[in-house]
């Protein structure tokens, strides 16, 4: 297999054209908030684009989860983490060589970073040389990497560039400064004076006493006093600066373009892995999901919204995890409840379990198998918006209907909370309407509503109910569970509190 | 180098905390007189004698090296106060010259640290000329270590080096650094460089191979280039100029440490003057390992009395040689609390390395020292008056190991007798039982008749003397606890004066 890219195993499956815009229903799923967390600390590889492109291959995404998985290895990650360290000094020094006026100076830090730069290809051939690799992916990469190291493009590079550097780090010379007078000439082994000093005084040290080393400017950039010392330095040493300006001269394109995209791409996995670790640390768990584009029996257990989670742990909150499940024809989750029971972070879990399989990641929950859908669909309440000069009602059943437009048998459609600026009839009514088509086209979908009726439409539709605590109904328990939508679940537990229930009452009546 | 004239090996630490019981100490055994007899009106001397007084050594071994050493104090006070002197000179040049380091430029860190260094080698070279005259005249361990070391350390050919240094480094001849390329090709690792001596013959000069050497000038006007100079020179000296800024300020600790712990010999001097100026006598105790239970005296005496009063006073004759508890009873105003006090007094003297107001004084040294008075009525109304009490116990219950001493003055009486009594029966039967060492006391019948019966081998009960006139002798004597203490006696003295007097009056 040759290799093209870690982030897709064929090469016509890369992206087209990079976008830098969110799918649309990234807001409404806080997707947005999740993937802009992922990519903080990584701004820049620009890892945005990976996160917003989704697959539509089941293996392209097994291709993505085997090295996904493979990162798990903890050696392994930390030699792609100590390359990109590299990789990144590499480009540093390369973006400071703009920002230099003087030619020495120049050549020295174009010199590092090609020394780094070696460094790094070569560590990585040795630590990968060392990890049992399972992966497509890393299999071919390191097949590649090493092929490369070996070639003599590369073994030469690192030749010049090892000798050149002993030679410089050779050369010692000495400062006689005097006045605006500076003498330059070649070190003749005078001692450490300051040492002597100090060994004069040491009989009457004391324990510890105040630094008073002056916190002088760390040594980066060059004046011109500097820049003059350093073209004496290159005159009593003529050869070697030689061989720095042919050195330079002759590397300007060292850099092998295929590392240089890994170096980019493999951060997707690592920015989605480092972001996981805090909630992992915490228990939550991630799985690897099952992958089908035929089976619509989705289930996922332990999960939660990912968004939400990151909130919470930064409250030092607990966070509520919920399972689902669609088995045989079932299609549909209508979820209804007390309001701020969860119902829309539960909608929100399912669409973000889906889109974050969908781009090759594992996603929150101990046990999932997901649906690789074409296209995927929301439907959130929208501010009222004045431009569009329609009512509310109408928007929503505007923007339902361009959905159902687009959407195929294969689309997930999340809807929450419509039709709430209409009376309950009306309400009952066109959902019920709506409801039909997603039955008709045997879609999958979450539907979050008021309106108790839709949850026991049809063989398709599965009712959840958010919960509360029974002692003290004004406590959520942010627990989703399938239940019928009876409209009792409230008026229940308040029953049980005033132990008016069925069973409290044959004791109580006894 | 270091003096050493508090412990054998270490310095003597002047910022150690003290311990958590300071203010109760001070309080309950009038230390501040003591500490402003051996100070004199000397902040600096209050703050040593303070401290040394309050951290009580717990081997024998340095209380006898203290002693010692103050024995020579005693012997050669004049030279050990020039000494001081010495030490003191540095802070007062410091006030008068603006001797200081205090710079972010390594240029102006070198010159204040030679103009400081230059200070110190005349105070050091004083030093030096004591040692060589009086030497001889000290005995113990510590002074004789003292004046060696400054011998073999301070000797001329040292000062000359040292002169040579602070010579050289004015940098007449120019600074001459070393330097290596690092990374970008950027000069590193600047080496102050020690210029190599040209004593070489007129031939050798000529025929050496001339090394090359390339030479250029900063322009008059480039001022941006003399900054990058005196910044390139900067980073040359800056290893040399913290090396001699830290040496400074190493002698300036040494000369320091001298300076703290010949304070507390010189306040032990002036508190010498003082007693002797009185007539009182003093004497050198005898310590013995915590273990032991040792307690025997002649002549004790509450030295904070005899200064307030500025006379002769009554001393107290003991042998409480392996007791446990001593139960102090007896007549009011007989002088009990002074008795506790003298007590408390001379154990922390003794510990601390110093003489004992008494003619003898023997006593196993102990872990803590700690004290428990009854205490004027709470000002801050926070809690009531027992509780104040157990409070305060509960601190000291939380502070207090075996082989501790503690001193009791009327405590738990803040209730009823037999509660109280109770209490502090209870308390001090466990105390006893972990090896403290406890001094009492008390006006209750109750709680010393209680321990007076049990007839423990290893308890004291002493009185305060009363004439069988009700005239109180201010004596301690060995002696069962009395279900009075004879406060009848006082009221008729005080009402009875009153009498006579109204009766002189009416006259």
């Amino acid at each position: 297999m040759i290799f093209h890219s870690i982030l897709f195993e064929r090469a016509e499956d890369g992206i087209k054209k990079e976008t830098l815009e969110a799918p649309a229903f990234f807001v409404d799923l806080n997707l947005d908030q999740i993937i802009d967390a992922i990519t903080a600390d990584k701004q820049e590889y620009n890892l945005k684009p990976f996160f917003y492109t989704s697959l539509n291959d089941i293996d392209a995404i097994k291709y993505r989860q085997e090295i996904m998985q493979e990162l798990g290895n903890k050696s392994l990650l930390e030699n792609i983490r100590s390359f990109a360290l590299k990789m990144n000094t590499m480009r540093r020094y390369l973006t400071l060589i703009d920002k230099l006026y003087y030619k020495y100076h120049k050549e020295g830090w174009f010199l590092e970073a090609v020394e780094i730069y070696c460094d790094a290809v070569n560590d990585l051939v040795h630590d990968l040389s060392l990890v049992d690799l399972k992966s497509r992916g890393f299999l071919a990469f390191r097949e590649y990497l090493t092929d490369y190291a070996n070639s003599g493009r590369f073994t030469s590079l690192l030749a010049e560039t090892k000798k050149l550097k002993a030679g410089l780090s050779e050369i010692k010379y000495c400062l006689l400064i005097k006045g605006n007078r500076i003498k330059v000439r070649k070190y003749e082994s005078e001692i450490d004076y300051s040492a002597d000093v100090e060994e004069t005084f040491k009989k009457f040290k004391q324990g510890a006493v105040k630094d008073y080393r002056a916190k002088l400017p760390a040594a980066s950039g060059m004046n011109h006093v500097e820049a003059e010392v350093l073209n004496l330095v290159a005159k009593l040493y003529p050869d070697i600066f030689l061989n720095l300006d042919n050195y330079c001269a002759k590397n300007g394109d060292y850099l092998d373009e295929t590392l240089d995209v890994f170096d980019r791409e493999v951060q997707f996995y690592i920015a989605y892995l480092e972001y996981l670790t805090k909630f992992k640390r915490a228990g939550l768990k991630f799985c690897y999901p099952k992958i089908s584009n035929e089976r619509k029996e989705v289930y996922d257990y332990e999960g939660f919204d990912l968004a939400l989670a990151n909130k919470l742990f930064t409250e030092n909150s607990s966070i509520v995890c919920n399972d689902f499940y669609l088995k045989g024809r079932e299609r549909i989750l209508v979820v209804s409840g007390p309001n701020q029971g969860g119902k829309t972070t539960f909608a929100r879990t399912f669409g973000q379990l889906h889109y974050l399989a969908g781009i090759g990641c594992p996603v929150p929950g101990r046990e999932a198998r997901l649906f690789l859908y074409d296209r995927l669909f929301t439907h959130f309440e929208k501010e009222e918006n004045i431009k569009n000069l329609r009512g509310k009602l109408e928007d929503d059943l505007v923007r339902i209907y361009d959905i159902l437009n687009q959407a195929t048998s294969n689309s997930i459609i999340i809807m929450n909370e419509i039709f709430t600026s209409t009376t309950l009839t009306d309400a009952i009514f066109l959902g019920k309407k709506v409801m039909k088509k997603i039955i008709q086209l045997d879609l999958l979908s979450v539907w979050v509503t008021f309106v108790d009726e839709l949850a026991s439409l049809s063989e398709k539709t599965v009712s959840m109910v958010s919960t509360v605590v029974p002692e003290n109904p004004a406590v959520r328990t942010y627990r989703i569970v399938r239940r019928p939508a009876d409209g009792l679940a409230y008026a229940l537990s308040i029953a049980e509190k005033h132990r008016l229930t069925y069973d409290h009452l044959k004791e109580r009546l006894m | 180098m270091k003096a050493f004239l508090m412990y054998r090996d270490h310095d003597f630490d002047l910022q150690r905390e003290s311990p958590s019981n300071e203010q109760a100490l001070t309080q309950d055994l009038e230390l501040n007189t003591l500490l402003n007899a051996m100070a004199l009106g000397d902040k600096f001397l209050l703050e040593v004698a303070r401290k040394a007084v309050l951290s009580s050594l717990n081997d024998l071994d340095t209380i006898l090296y203290r002693q010692n050493i103050l024995k020579d104090c005693l012997k050669n006070s004049s030279t050990v106060r020039d000494i001081y002197g010495i030490a003191l000179e540095v802070i007062e040049n410091k006030k008068k010259h603006y001797y200081g380091i205090s710079s972010r430029y390594p240029s102006s860190i070198l010159y204040g640290s030679i103009e400081m260094l230059q200070m110190f080698v005349g105070l050091l070279k004083k030093l030096k000329n004591i040692a060589d005259e009086h030497a001889d005249k000290f005995e113990s361990e510590g002074f004789t270590a003292f004046f060696t070391m400054l011998k073999k350390e301070l000797d001329d050919e040292y000062f000359d080096s040292v002169q040579d240094h602070l010579r050289i480094l004015k940098f007449r001849e120019g600074v001459l650094i070393s330097a290596e390329l690092g990374k970008g090709n950027e000069g590193t690792n600047y080496i102050l460089r020690k210029p190599q001596d040209r004593k070489q013959s007129w031939m050798e000069r000529i025929f050496a191979k001339k090394p090359s050497v390339y030479t250029f000038h900063i322009a008059d006007r480039d001022i941006s280039g003399a900054r990058a100079l005196s910044e390139l020179k900067d980073r040359g000296i800056n290893l040399v100029a913290n090396a001699l800024a830290q040496s400074a300020d190493h002698i300036d600790g040494f000369l320091n440490l001298l300076r703290i712990e010949l304070a507390f010999y010189i306040g032990c001097l002036n508190l010498h003057g003082q007693l002797a100026q009185i007539g009182e006598p003093l004497s050198f105790p005898l310590p013995m390992a915590p273990c032991e239970r040792r307690h025997s005296f002649q002549g004790l005496y509450d030295v904070c009395l005899a200064l307030t009063m500025k006379q002769k006073i009554v001393g107290n004759d003991v042998n409480a040689d392996h007791m446990n508890l001593v139960i102090i009873t007896g007549a009011n105003q007989g002088g009990k609390s002074t008795f506790l006090r003298s007590i408390g007094l001379a154990q922390l003297m003794m510990q601390c390395g110093m003489f004992v107001p008494a003619e003898s004084f023997c006593s196993n040294v102990c872990d803590g020292l700690f004290t428990h008075y009854k205490r004027e009525e709470d000002a801050t109304m926070d809690s009531g008056k027992l509780d104040e009490e157990l409070s305060r116990m509960s601190d000291i219950v939380d502070n207090i190991t075996s082989n501790s001493m503690l001193l009791f003055n009327e405590s738990f009486t803040a209730t009823n007798e037999r509660e109280g009594s109770e209490i502090a029966r209870q308390i001090v039967c466990a105390l006893l039982e972990k090896q403290i060492k406890i001094s009492f006391v008390t006006h209750s019948y109750e709680f010393a008749h209680g321990f007076y019966n049990k007839n423990m081998e290893n308890a004291i009960f002493l009185r305060a003397e009363r004439q069988t006139d009700g005239g109180r002798t201010f004596k301690i004597i060995k002696g069962e606890p009395l279900q009075t203490s004879y406060g009848e006696d006082v009221y008729n003295r005080i009402f009875g004066m009153k009498t006579k007097e109204r009766l002189s009056a009416s006259e």
